[in-house]
């Protein structure tokens, strides 16, 4: 089903919207993942103010849909998409990392509800996704998991004893998304340790596969609507994105991985204040980009 | 003399006791708690029958989870399961689970509070033949020291069931330690056991030295009061089953009362029961204190009484302990 024409605007513009403020958030935090939000925007935005059955007035609502966040490092993005889906007071987001918040560097279950599981060390949210689904599954309740996940954490054993999991028990009402975006904290993942064929992979696991691009909002929402429809499988959607996706200096730079602008740790770039107006003025380029596109 | 309020078994110094493993009081424990809840589900690793999950597994096949060779993954299932409404127990060998899956425990179900409960079979050196891959002695020390996780260790099969019920009903993660061996069951349907409640099972009539056990070594700890009544050196010995929340209270008034004390537990002595209760009793009542346990070093194949034996926790050591440490005072 195709989207409406404004309504790709407005989930375009939210994800934009979204950009800005998590520079503005890692700014003032002074540490924390940049790349991997940035390149997720677009995924967290079409779930929030699209796909997901949910109510951020009642974040432990039973029926609600689980969006489980496994690469917990990118926190940043569903904390931003999260204050503006009205879990939450914007203002609050300035308190990210900071004593006495809700808002942990890496997600914290019982801190924040709505962010549905702690996470952070990677490999373990795929089977937490896989036990939230299966106890679905027995209770005959109709709701659907989503396990967002890195292509980073493929590395680690516990997520292919998860996928394994869940194409034996036919977990259909699971949906696994993998930010393809091909960095990770020490290079490009097919340096570090290769991946593909990640979809050969998946495949021969038993799982349904698609491949997207993960900027691309009607691409998105397609995948999501295809993989409700596989009834004998497991899907998961490889989003291909670009990491830092919106400025130019980030994208695709395994070093703004795990760093914020401005961290004095970074060689040869600019001083923080200059390189986030840097980049919120890139973001603005774009916002006003997707408005000329759109008119 | 025993504690007659203990109502323990009255074959308790028969040669011929009874003798049962507490892996038994596990698959017993697991029928009851499962036909009290229905969301009491069980996950094992591949080794369905000899962690006691086999009876389950046949009496409700719906809650029962396959999960292989993959212990890690079984903890990450159990948290989703236990964040959505389930109260799922994973069992397997304490080597493997909570050993290899310790992170997944630590931040999947206990930060996360996930109301998983952890079932560690073949646990201290009385797994005997396999060898020390097999015997796992550092589970109470890696369990305990996690915040948001409680520890139980019962002494025989009866307690190990009432163990298992009491876990389904408290909610939040808990481990439970449970050993391979036969062991003598002791106690009895109406001994009491509260989790967080420690009990006196044997207390003399001057006792000098306060003898602190849990799971099936405590028999030893009865055996050694016996001996050394005939000795006169007056004995309590307390079955501190619960090693997390510890019953500070009871620990630090048989401390007083006696003025020494001795661990024992077929564990590690570095970080384990007897480190808890030297922890307490640092803090709030210094004590003489001897550690038997491992020390320090891994076991070995053998029959399990001899590996006991060999490695210092016999009941012939447990009596020297308590000499030692009288001299102390």
């Amino acid at each position: 089903m195709n989207l409406h024409e404004s309504k790709i605007r407005f989930l375009e513009e939210t994800a934009n919207k979204i950009r800005k403020t998590i520079i503005e958030v890692l700014v003032e935090a002074k540490s924390g993942h940049t790349a991997g939000p940035l390149g997720m925007a677009d995924i967290f935005t079409a779930f929030y103010f699209h796909i997901l059955n949910h109510d951020p007035k009642n974040p432990n609502w039973e029926d609600r849909d689980r969006l489980i966040l496994s690469n917990g490092h990118i926190c940043p993005v569903r904390y931003v998409t999260m204050a503006e889906a009205g879990y939450f007071p914007k203002k609050e987001l300035m308190t990210l990392r900071k004593i006495n918040s809700r808002l942990q560097g890496h997600p914290h279950r019982t801190a924040l509800p709505g962010v549905e599981t702690t996470s952070g060390p990677l490999g373990s949210g795929l089977g937490q996704a896989a036990g939230v689904a299966l106890a679905a599954k027995m209770d005959g309740k109709k709701y659907r998991t989503y396990c967002f996940m890195s292509d980073g954490e493929h590395d680690a054993g516990n997520t292919w004893e998860s996928a394994m999991f869940i194409a034996n028990n036919k977990l259909n009402n699971l949906t696994a998304v993998i930010d393809r975006n091909n960095i990770q904290i020490d290079g490009f993942t097919e340096n570090v340790m290769p991946l593909e064929s990640l979809r050969d992979k998946y495949e021969s696991f038993g799982w349904h596969v698609l491949e997207i691009d993960g900027h691309n909002m009607q691409a998105i929402v397609d995948a999501v609507n295809e993989a409700k429809a596989i009834y004998e499988k497991p899907t998961v959607i490889i989003a291909h994105t670009i990491p830092g996706k919106g400025v130019s200096f980030m994208e695709n730079d395994f070093k703004w991985h795990g760093t914020p602008p401005g961290a004095s740790d970074m060689p040869g770039e600019p001083p923080k204040a200059e390189q986030a107006k840097l980049a919120l003025k890139e973001l603005r380029t774009l916002g006003g980009k997707i408005k000329s596109e759109h008119e | 003399m025993i504690n007659k309020e203990a109502k323990l078994s009255p074959e308790v110094f028969k040669d011929d006791i009874k003798q049962a493993p507490t892996r038994n009081g596990y698959g017993e424990g697991l029928l009851v708690a499962g036909e009290a809840d229905k969301n009491v589900v069980v996950l094992c690793a591949d080794l369905t029958e000899s962690t006691r999950s086999e009876a389950f597994s046949k009496k409700y096949p719906e809650r029962f989870i396959e999960m292989g060779v993959a212990e890690q993954n079984m903890a990450t299932i159990a948290a989703g399961l236990g964040i959505s409404g389930k109260v799922p127990f994973i069992s397997s060998y304490a080597t493997f689970s909570p050993g290899r899956n310790w992170e997944q425990i630590r931040t999947t179900i206990s930060y996360n509070d996930s109301n998983v409960k952890i079932a560690g079979s073949h646990a201290g050196v009385s797994v005997g033949p396999d060898g020390a891959t097999h015997q796992a002695v550092e589970d109470i020390a890696t369990m305990r020291v996690m915040a948001n996780m409680k520890v139980f260790v019962p002494c025989d099969a009866v307690e190990a069931k009432k163990a298992t019920v009491a876990a389904a009903k408290i909610w939040g993660p808990i481990y439970i330690r449970f050993a391979r061996e036969k062991s003598p069951v002791f106690t009895t349907e109406s001994t009491p056991y509260t989790p967080g409640k420690a009990e006196v099972f044997w207390e003399s009539k001057k006792p000098q030295c306060a003898i602190i056990g849990c799971g099936p070594l405590l028999y030893n700890a009865l055996l050694a009061a016996k001996e050394l009544e005939k000795i006169k050196i007056g004995t309590i010995v307390l079955n501190n089953h619960t090693v997390k929340p510890m019953d500070e209270r009871k620990i630090i008034e048989v401390a007083k009362k006696c003025g020494a004390v001795v661990t024992v537990e077929e564990h590690q002595v570095a970080g384990g029961m007897g480190s808890a209760v030297a922890e307490v009793l640092a803090k709030n009542y210094p004590t003489p204190q001897e550690f038997i346990g491992m020390q320090g070093v891994f076991g070995e194949s053998g029959p399990p009484n001899e590996v006991i034996e060999k490695y210092g926790m016999g009941v012939k050591d447990i009596v020297s302990a308590v000499r030692r440490v009288v001299k102390r005072k």
